[in-house]
C-alpha cells in the first residue's frame, strides 16, 4: 500500500480552516510532511493543534481547504485513511477499567491483527509496561499510561502516526524514553506528526511548525528557525528578577523582554544600547548582582519574536 | 465477527467490573420487585378498628365478628361513647370505627332500617376508601348470611354486591408486576446503554475507535449486547420472583408475553442509541433517560394513579411514552390472560415507535465527532 520511499507525501494540507462556532480555530493551514520525517507540532495551548490533528485523523471536517494523508482526502478517503493511520489523542483515552494487556488486545483486534503479529514494532515500548500488564490501565503512572497509549497507536503497524502530545503531563525521564521510541520509530520507515506545547522538544524533530491562534508562523527545520532569528538577544539576570522585568522593559532600546527561567531574556537595539548603559541604568533603579550576556536564540525566542511581529 | 465478539466482552467488562453498575442491573430488580410488592403496598391486612355499639344484641355481635374473623381486619377496642372517635384517630392507632345504631336488631327485623356508619381516616382517602370498601362488602355479605337464616322475615333488602375482576382479592402485585417490567426493561435497556455509548464519548475513547476500520454501527451494536442479555435476565428473574414470590400467576400464553417483552426491549434499546446520538456527557444521557423516560414512565404510565384521572394534557403525553402500552399489554396478557387479538393495538403502536427510533437514531449517528 503506502509504503516510505514512494513519492506520495504523507500529509498535504491546503488553506486548512476551521471554526468554531464563530471562534477560529485553524486559519489558512497550509503544510507537507514528506515520508518518513518526525514532523513537529508546536505552540501553546488553545493553539489550534488537536483540532488540527482531528482534522487529519478524519474525525472533524474542515470548514474550507483541503488535507490529504497518505494521499487519500480526508472526507472522500476517510474509511482508507482511518484503516493505515495511528492516532493517539492529547487525552489519555484508553479504557481505564481495562488492563494493560486487555487495552491493547482491543485496539490489535480493532485492526484485525493480533499482539502477536506485530509485537516486534512495540516490543521496545511494551516491554517497560509488560510487568504491569495485569494492572488496571486507570492504576498506571502517567509516564506508563502514554507509553500504552503508543503501543496502542502502534499495535496496527500504521504507516503514519498522529500523536497529539504525547509528553504532556509525564516526568523528563518519561518524555526523554519518549522521544527516543519515536527516533526508532522513524528508523523504521514510520511517518511521525506530533504535536507539543514544550519548544525544548522542538530540536527532536525533523521539521517543525510553530502554531499560535490557529496559524503557522513559520515551518522550516528547528536550526533554519533558529537561524532566521537576527536580532541581539541578551539573557539578564538580577537579585530581584519580578521587579527586573518591569524596569527592563522601561529601558530604552530593550524591544522586548520575557522571562525564561532563570532569566529574562531581551532583544535590544544595539545602535543605543550596550551592556555597560544597561548595567548602570539598572543600578540606578537599585538592582544588584547583574549579569548580562549575550546568548543563542532557542525555539521558544523565535517564536516569541515571531509572536510579537 | 471476532472484532465483534471482543467488543462485547469487552462490554462485559465494563459492566461487571463497576460494583455499582453490576449492583444496579441485577440487583434492582429483585429490590424494587420485593419493595413494591410488599413493602409499598395498597392492600389492607390486620388494620385494626374500634366499634361503637350501642345496641350489643346478637345483629351487632355477628357483624364485629363477621369484620374480626376476615384476615383484613382485627378489633381495637369497643368504645362506650361517640366522644371517644376523635382522639382514637388523632392517635393514628386504628383504621377505621364501626358505629352502629341503637337497637339495630330490632330496627333491622322490623323496620328494616337498621343504621351502620363507618368512619375513617380521609386524609389519605386512598386508605380510607379501599377501607371502606372492603367493609362493605364484609358487611352485605353478612347480610346475605342473616336473611338465609332469618328465611323470609326480613323484607326484599337491595344488596351491594362488588365484584372485582382479575383481582378478586385486590392483590396490589397484580398491578404492580407490568409496571415494574417495564421500568426496569426501560431503565436497563435505555438508560444504561446511553450512558455507556455517552461514558465512550466522554473519555475520549470515541474518538480512538473511530479512527479504525471498524464500522461504527458495529461499536453500537456491540454495545446492545450485553445489556440486552441482562434485560433478558432480569425479565427472567421478575417472572419468577411474581409468580412464586408475589403469587401473581401468568395467566395468558407465556410465548406471547415474552415477545411481547422482547419488542418492548428493541424499542427500549433503540431509544438508548437515540439519547446517546445527541449527547455528550455521561451526566446529560442520565438526566435524560432519568426526567424524560423514568419519571413519566412512573407517574403517566398508569404505574401508580389510573391515567383516567389526570388531566388531559397529561393523557395525551402519556400517549407517547412506550412503556404505557407495553404496560397495558402486559396486563392483558399476564394478569387478563387474554391472547393476541386483545394486544394487537399496542403491538402495532409499539413497532412503529420502534421503526420511527431506529430510523432517527441512525440519521443522527455521527461517524465523525460533530
Amino acid at each position: 500500500m503506502t509504503l516510505s520511499g514512494s513519492n506520495i507525501k504523507a500529509v498535504v494540507c491546503t488553506d486548512v480552516c476551521k471554526s468554531y462556532e464563530k471562534v477560529p480555530a485553524l486559519r489558512n493551514i497550509s503544510f507537507t510532511v514528506e515520508q518518513g520525517e518526525i514532523f513537529g507540532v508546536i505552540g501553546p495551548d488553545g493553539a489550534g493543534k488537536s483540532t488540527l490533528f482531528r482534522v487529519l485523523t478524519t474525525l472533524l471536517l474542515a470548514d474550507s481547504g483541503t488535507a490529504s494523508v497518505e494521499g487519500m482526502n480526508v472526507v472522500k478517503g476517510y474509511k482508507e485513511i482511518r484503516k493505515n493511520v495511528g492516532y493517539m489523542p492529547g487525552r489519555f483515552s484508553l479504557y481505564q477499567d481495562l488492563t494493560v494487556e486487555e487495552n491493547l488486545k482491543i485496539f490489535a483486534t480493532l485492526f484485525h491483527t493480533t499482539i502477536e503479529e506485530n509485537y516486534y514494532l512495540i516490543k521496545d515500548i511494551y516491554s517497560q509496561i509488560e510487568p504491569f500488564k495485569t494492572r488496571r490501565a486507570g492504576a498506571l503512572s502517567g509516564g506508563m499510561k502514554q507509553k500504552l497509549a503508543l503501543s496502542c497507536a502502534l499495535i496496527h503497524k500504521p504507516s503514519i502516526l498522529f500523536l497529539d502530545e504525547p509528553t504532556t503531563g509525564i516526568d523528563p525521564v518519561s518524555r526523554k524514553e519518549l522521544w527516543e521510541m519515536l527516533r526508532k520509530l522513524k528508523s523504521q520507515g514510520i511517518t511521525i506528526v506530533v504535536s507539543t506545547p514544550y519548544m525544548d522538544e522542538a530540536s527532536l524533530c525533523d521539521r517543525i511548525a510553530l502554531i499560535r491562534d490557529g496559524e503557522f508562523m513559520k515551518i522550516d527545520t528547528p536550526k533554519g528557525i533558529i537561524s532566521g532569528f537576527r536580532k541581539e538577544l541578551w539573557a539578564v539576570r538580577g537579585s530581584n528578577m519580578s521587579a527586573l522585568i518591569g524596569h527592563l522593559r522601561e529601558v530604552d532600546g530593550v524591544v522586548t523582554c520575557f522571562a525564561f527561567g532563570d532569566n529574562h531574556h531581551i532583544t535590544v537595539d544595539n545602535t543605543i544600547l550596550t551592556k555597560e548603559i544597561l548595567r548602570s541604568r539598572l543600578e540606578e533603579k537599585g538592582h544588584n548582582e547583574i549579569i548580562i550576556e549575550k546568548i543563542e536564540a532557542g525555539i521558544e525566542d523565535c517564536f516569541m519574536e515571531l509572536a510579537n511581529r | 465477527m471476532r472484532q465483534f465478539l471482543v467488543f462485547v466482552q469487552k462490554e462485559f467488562y465494563h459492566i461487571f467490573r463497576d460494583r455499582w453498575t453490576t449492583l444496579i442491573l441485577l440487583v434492582l430488580p429483585i429490590v424494587m420487585i420485593i419493595l413494591f410488592g410488599f413493602g409499598i403496598t395498597t392492600e389492607i391486612r390486620n388494620t385494626k378498628f374500634a366499634v361503637y355499639d350501642p345496641s350489643r344484641d346478637i345483629a351487632t355481635q355477628g357483624i364485629v365478628n363477621k369484620l374480626e374473623t376476615s384476615e383484613y381486619f382485627s378489633l381495637d377496642r369497643y368504645v362506650t361513647s361517640p366522644n371517644e372517635i376523635e382522639p382514637l384517630f388523632r392517635d393514628g392507632e386504628i383504621g377505621f370505627v364501626v358505629v352502629l345504631g341503637e337497637n339495630f336488631y330490632e330496627n333491622l327485623l322490623h323496620t328494616g332500617n337498621a343504621k351502620i356508619q363507618l368512619i375513617a381516616d380521609g386524609t389519605d382517602p386512598n386508605t380510607a376508601s379501599t377501607l371502606t370498601s372492603y367493609a362493605t362488602i364484609l358487611l352485605s355479605s353478612y347480610q346475605q348470611e342473616l336473611t338465609g337464616t332469618a328465611g323470609g322475615t326480613i323484607p326484599y333488602q337491595i344488596k351491594t354486591e362488588v365484584r372485582l375482576l382479575y383481582n378478586p382479592s385486590l392483590k396490589s402485585a397484580y398491578n404492580i408486576v407490568p409496571g415494574i417490567m417495564g421500568m426496569i426493561l426501560m431503565l436497563i435497556c435505555a438508560l444504561m446503554t446511553s450512558v455507556s455509548i455517552a461514558r465512550e464519548k466522554e473519555l475520549g475513547t470515541m474518538e480512538l475507535l473511530l479512527v479504525s476500520p471498524m464500522k461504527p454501527i458495529l461499536i453500537i451494536l456491540s454495545k446492545l449486547v450485553p445489556y440486552f442479555t441482562i434485560s433478558i435476565i432480569n425479565y427472567i428473574t421478575i417472572l419468577l420472583l411474581s409468580v412464586f414470590v408475589l403469587k401473581v400467576p401468568i395467566a395468558g400464553s407465556l410465548v406471547l408475553l415474552s415477545a411481547l417483552s422482547l419488542l418492548f426491549i428493541f424499542v427500549s434499546l433503540s431509544i438508548g442509541i437515540l439519547i446517546s446520538s445527541l449527547v455528550e456527557k455521561q451526566i446529560v444521557a442520565l438526566l435524560i433517560s432519568g426526567m424524560i423516560l423514568m419519571m413519566p414512565a412512573v407517574f403517566l404510565s398508569g404505574l401508580m394513579f389510573p391515567i383516567e384521572s389526570m388531566p388531559v394534557v397529561l393523557q395525551w403525553i402519556s400517549h407517547i411514552l412506550p412503556v404505557k402500552w407495553f404496560i397495558i399489554a402486559v396486563r392483558n396478557v399476564m394478569i387478563k390472560g387474554l391472547g393476541f387479538s386483545s394486544i394487537i393495538r399496542e403491538v402495532l403502536i409499539l413497532t412503529g415507535m420502534a421503526a420511527v427510533i431506529i430510523t432517527l437514531s441512525l440519521k443522527k449517528f455521527k461517524y465523525r465527532l460533530e
